[in-house]
């Protein structure tokens, strides 16, 4: 079981910082997900904490104890990599008991480990073929089956559902949390799709461009989300930002309309006002906030999401539960949740009501 | 701050490993390469410009020394040089584009699809395989009228005017190593290119054909494109090796007859081998490197200012 | 093939024309070699330009093989080959394995430099490198010619298994490395046993170079008991020049080992080939 702990970790190539002041906790047994854009960094941290990569400066600790240079194989953790990464020139066993193999553990011991690995993950009829021989999904079960076998103090995951299809995607994604239930070991997953981390997740890290953004449960991103950067990021459909601007009256949008918020901050530096699809409602004319037309309208099931223009405001996404039947080019009157909107300022940052 | 105190003695045992890892290891994987490379290549190539300027004949231990730049006086007037550095030109034009004209053929058909392709393939190659020497000695025994056919077909053709040996007749004797290294080059040219055409995305031909290209406006259009700059890199590695080649033209001709096959790099070593003239043979070595220079060097500049991709 | 039906008969002819006249000219001169070799000495005059012997005897071969230095010089080529591919190959393919896998200092500048030994003229080195391997006392040493070999062909080896290592994903030993490899177990464990083609290529291709070098083979061997084959033959085609169904009887001798070579890396040719040597 391992406690892993971030001090100012910083990552450069030659002169080219690409990473700073990532100070970060990991609790034992906790389910950690680093989720941002692609090039944000967070696969380069999980290689640093796994070893693979060298840590430029700050301290990483294990445990308590100083592990920045020691090489990923003393470190006690399994990675399950986005390629699988499977030894093409070994079965499905060999795959799976490489690691004792090396360890020089006895035959039986790695026999019975794989086994009961095998047997969790429905592989077990497939312990003799070469990977090249099973499917998508089946790889990616030998992957996390090597990495079970080991009984590792933490588990790495890079992005290890992005190559599956969608369905294939959600199957697996269940199989891990249970995977989690089951052996309490400390976690790492890395992945751009915020389902997976909003449903994996203890605790989410956002990055973006090297830094951290926000650290927080699911339900902290999405209710109180630091910036506007996490604002957009979780959440989906997207958040919706508009400018507005803060006068004695209130809070007032480009078009004029002023917004009656309670707990306006008494700042003046009020620049844009957020606030989620879900978080706007299609009313009647005299209670809306908004009036515009509705130029696209997207008919899920059990969603319906309709793009708005709004004269003055801009494009403003609305989703309704349920079916709406709105057709496009038709006028909407759209009111906001107002208790749900978030306020930024001029440099993104989440005025806090 | 006091957690670090505590594992400070962690941190001194792996250090070494860590400077290890990131630096050193590479070079102990390359150091063998490195060594024999620097031994065996690099220092004798310092010591091959030095004998340039001296005088190092085995045949005259006595009259070793710096003599500065004599031997280039006594190249510039050595009317030989002048001769092999005409003759390297028309050898090693004739050779490349003989070999480039009738490689980009073959690659192209190769890059289709008929019976019995991988045979035919194998078989085309096969004279890369042949070991150099060997093809000079067959060729030189092609052209031989006492056991060749070459001469009375080309007699019979009215090329000849009697079946003799072209590499016996002054005029004639460079076609003889030149069509030996087209026989021999002819597979190399054909791999890199059909290599080349093979990296072409079939989606282009497609998107071409229904813009209504036809055939020879896809050739022009995509597939020269997409060659150029294989086609640049190959046909310049493969000047700089031809002229540089000496083997084919030592064992059909020596370089005669009277030195109409006397090339820059068998004039090297006939001066080295022969007459053990060390001194001159790499003041003229220094000449052939300078010229293989600026040729590289202009041509460099020609493939950034042609070559778009 | 019936979507090429719409080519006219023509072309397709054309076609089929053309790939005749390229086998033909890539297998004459050696079908040349062959019919000599097995021709009778009293007929190969009168036989004459006529494609196919009157009749054939293998007596040639078998003079060759018995009453010459011919097998000696064959066993020296040998154990020159062999030695040099087999050095050659593994140091490349440590070589091509730090180009391939990390990043250090100094990279582009060995590089270059390896580049640049592919330029120059060999024969450059040829006075400074006899008069080396003269001062150490090599001359006529098969040694000599394995240590000079290697040299030359490891910076095109060293290209050739970088791209093959250059093919196998990162990922592999990094998954090794987790798993509880040292780089170098899991070079040995993991990346070796997929490289091995790429290794199997490279010893051929280098096996194929130096059995056919001649000019330093030339000039740092002069002793009968150490000439290699191409030494050898070139000495017996000058002293007994009229031995025709001898000579082209060794060369076809000659030409066994690289065929073998060849039919076992051709299909690694144009992947191989190009991407080591011209990318590189």
């Amino acid at each position: 079981m391992a406690r892993i702990e971030l001090q100012n970790i910083t990552k450069a190539y030659g002169s080219v910082e690409v990473m700073r002041d990532i100070d970060l906790t990991i609790e034992d047994g906790e389910f950690l997900v680093l989720v941002g854009p692609s090039g944000c960094g967070k696969s380069t941290l999980l290689r640093m904490i796994a070893g693979l990569e060298p840590i430029t400066g700050g301290e990483f600790l294990i445990n308590g104890e100083r592990m920045n240079e020691v090489p990923p194989r003393d470190r006690d953790m399994a990675m399950v990599f986005q390629s699988y990464a499977l030894y093409p020139h070994m079965d499905v066993a060999r795959n799976m008991g490489f690691s004792l193999e090396i360890r020089k553990s006895g035959s039986e011991e790695r026999d019975r480990k794989v086994g009961e690995a095998a047997k969790t993950l429905g592989l077990t009829a497939l312990t003799k073929r070469l990977p090249k021989a099973l499917s998508g999904g089946q790889r990616q079960r030998v992957a996390m089956g090597r990495a079970i076998v080991r009984d590792p103090s933490a588990f790495l995951f890079d992005e290890p559902l992005s190559n599956l299809d969608a369905a294939l995607r959600v199957e697996m994604r269940l199989e891990i949390a249970r995977m989690h239930q089951r052996l309490a070991a400390t976690m790492i997953y890395v992945t751009h799709d915020q389902v997976e981390a909003l449903t994996l997740a203890d605790r989410i890290v956002v990055l973006n461009a090297g830094k951290i953004q926000q650290v927080g449960t699911p339900l902290d991103l999405y209710e109180s989300p630091a910036n506007k950067f996490v604002a957009q990021f979780i959440g989906s459909p997207t958040m919706n930002i508009l400018s507005v601007e803060q006068n004695s009256n209130g809070i007032q949008l480009k078009d004029g309309t002023v917004l009656q918020m309670a707990g306006t901050p008494d700042k003046d530096s009020v620049s844009e006002l957020g606030v989620r699809p879900e978080h706007l409602n299609i009313v009647s004319p005299e209670k809306a906030h908004l009036s515009g037309v509705a130029e696209l309208v997207e008919h899920l099931g059990s969603d319906t999401n309709i793009h708005a223009k709004v004269p003055g405001v801009g494009q403003v996404l609305v989703r309704q539960h349920g079916h709406y039947p709105l057709k496009a080019g038709e006028p909407v009157d759209i009111a906001l949740d107002l208790d749900k909107t978030h306020l930024f300022d001029q440099k993104g940052r989440r005025l806090a009501a | 701050m006091t957690a670090l105190a505590d594992t400070a003695p962690g941190e001194t045992r792996a250090r070494p490993s860590f400077y290890f890892r990131y630096l050193v290891e590479p070079y102990l994987y390359l150091s063998p390469a490195i060594v024999l490379i620097a031994l065996v290549m690099m220092v004798p190539l310092a010591i091959g410009i030095s004998y340039a300027f001296q005088s190092v004949n085995l045949l005259r231990p006595f009259e070793t020394g710096w003599v500065g730049f004599e031997n280039f006086q006594a190249l510039w007037s050595d009317r030989k040089f002048w001769l092999a550095l005409t003759n390297t030109f028309w050898w090693t034009l004739g050779s490349i584009s003989l070999q480039f004209f009738l490689g980009l053929g073959l690659a192209l058909l190769l890059n289709t699809q008929f019976h019995g392709k991988r045979l035919v393939q194998a078989l085309v190659f096969l004279p890369w395989a042949v070991p150099t020497f060997l093809s000079a000695l067959t060729w030189a025994w092609l052209f031989n009228p006492t056991i060749g056919p070459l001469p009375h077909w080309l007699a019979a053709l009215g090329i000849l005017s009697e079946p003799y040996n072209i590499l016996a007749d002054p005029d004639l004797a460079m076609w003889g190593p030149i069509t030996a290294n087209v026989w021999f080059g002819i597979p190399f040219f054909a791999i890199t290119l059909l290599a080349a055409l093979q990296s072409i995305p079939g989606e282009l031909y497609e998107a071409a054909e229904i813009d209504g290209a036809s055939t020879w406006q896809c050739f022009t259009k995509i597939t020269l494109p997409f060659l150029a700059p294989m086609i640049a890199i190959t046909v310049m590695l493969r000047t700089i090796w031809i002229a540089n080649f000496a083997d084919l033209i030592f064992v059909m001709t020596g370089g005669g007859p009277a030195n109409s096959t006397q090339i820059l790099s068998t004039y090297i070593f006939t001066t080295a081998f022969r007459k053990l003239d060390f001194g001159y043979a790499s003041a003229i070595a220094v000449a052939l490197l300078g010229l293989l220079l600026i040729y590289a060097a202009i041509l460099l500049v020609l493939r950034r200012k042609l070559v778009k991709i | 093939m019936r979507n090429f039906g719409k080519q006219s008969t023509v072309a397709v002819a054309g076609k089929y024309l053309a790939l005749g006249f390229y086998v033909a000219f890539a297998l004459f001169p050696l079908y040349w070699l062959a019919k000599i070799a097995v021709t009778p000495d009293k007929l190969i005059f009168t036989d004459g330009t006529a494609l196919v012997p009157s009749s054939f005897t293998f007596e040639n071969f078998r003079t060759v093989l018995l009453h010459t230095d011919f097998l000696a010089y064959f066993r020296n080529s040998l154990v020159v080959s062999l030695g040099t591919a087999a050095i050659t190959t593994c140091i490349a393919a440590a070589a091509g394995y730090a180009f391939s896998r990390f990043d250090f200092r100094g990279k582009r500048l060995i590089i270059a430099a390896m580049l640049i030994t592919q330029m120059f003229p060999l024969l450059m080195i040829i006075a400074p490198i006899y008069k080396i391997v003269a001062a150490v006392g090599l001359l006529n040493s098969l040694t000599s010619l394995i240590i000079v070999y290697t040299a030359f062909n490891i910076p095109f080896a060293t290209f050739l298994m970088q791209s093959f290592f250059d093919g196998i994903p990162k990922d592999l030993e990094e998954a090794g490395m987790i798993d509880g490899c040292t780089r170098f177990q899991a070079l040995r464990k993991i990346i070796l046993p997929l490289t091995l083609p790429g290794l199997a290529a490279t010893l051929g291709f280098i096996f194929t170079a130096a059995w056919s070098e001649l000019l330093f083979a030339l000039m740092l061997i002069n002793s009968n008991d150490t000439m290699t084959f191409p030494v050898g033959l070139l000495t017996f085609v000058s002293k007994f020049s009229v031995d025709w169904g001898q000579m082209m009887a060794a060369g076809v001798l000659a030409l066994v080992p690289s065929c073998l070579f060849f039919i076992f890396i051709q299909r690694y040719l144009v992947q191989g080939l190009t991407s080591g040597a011209v990318k590189g």
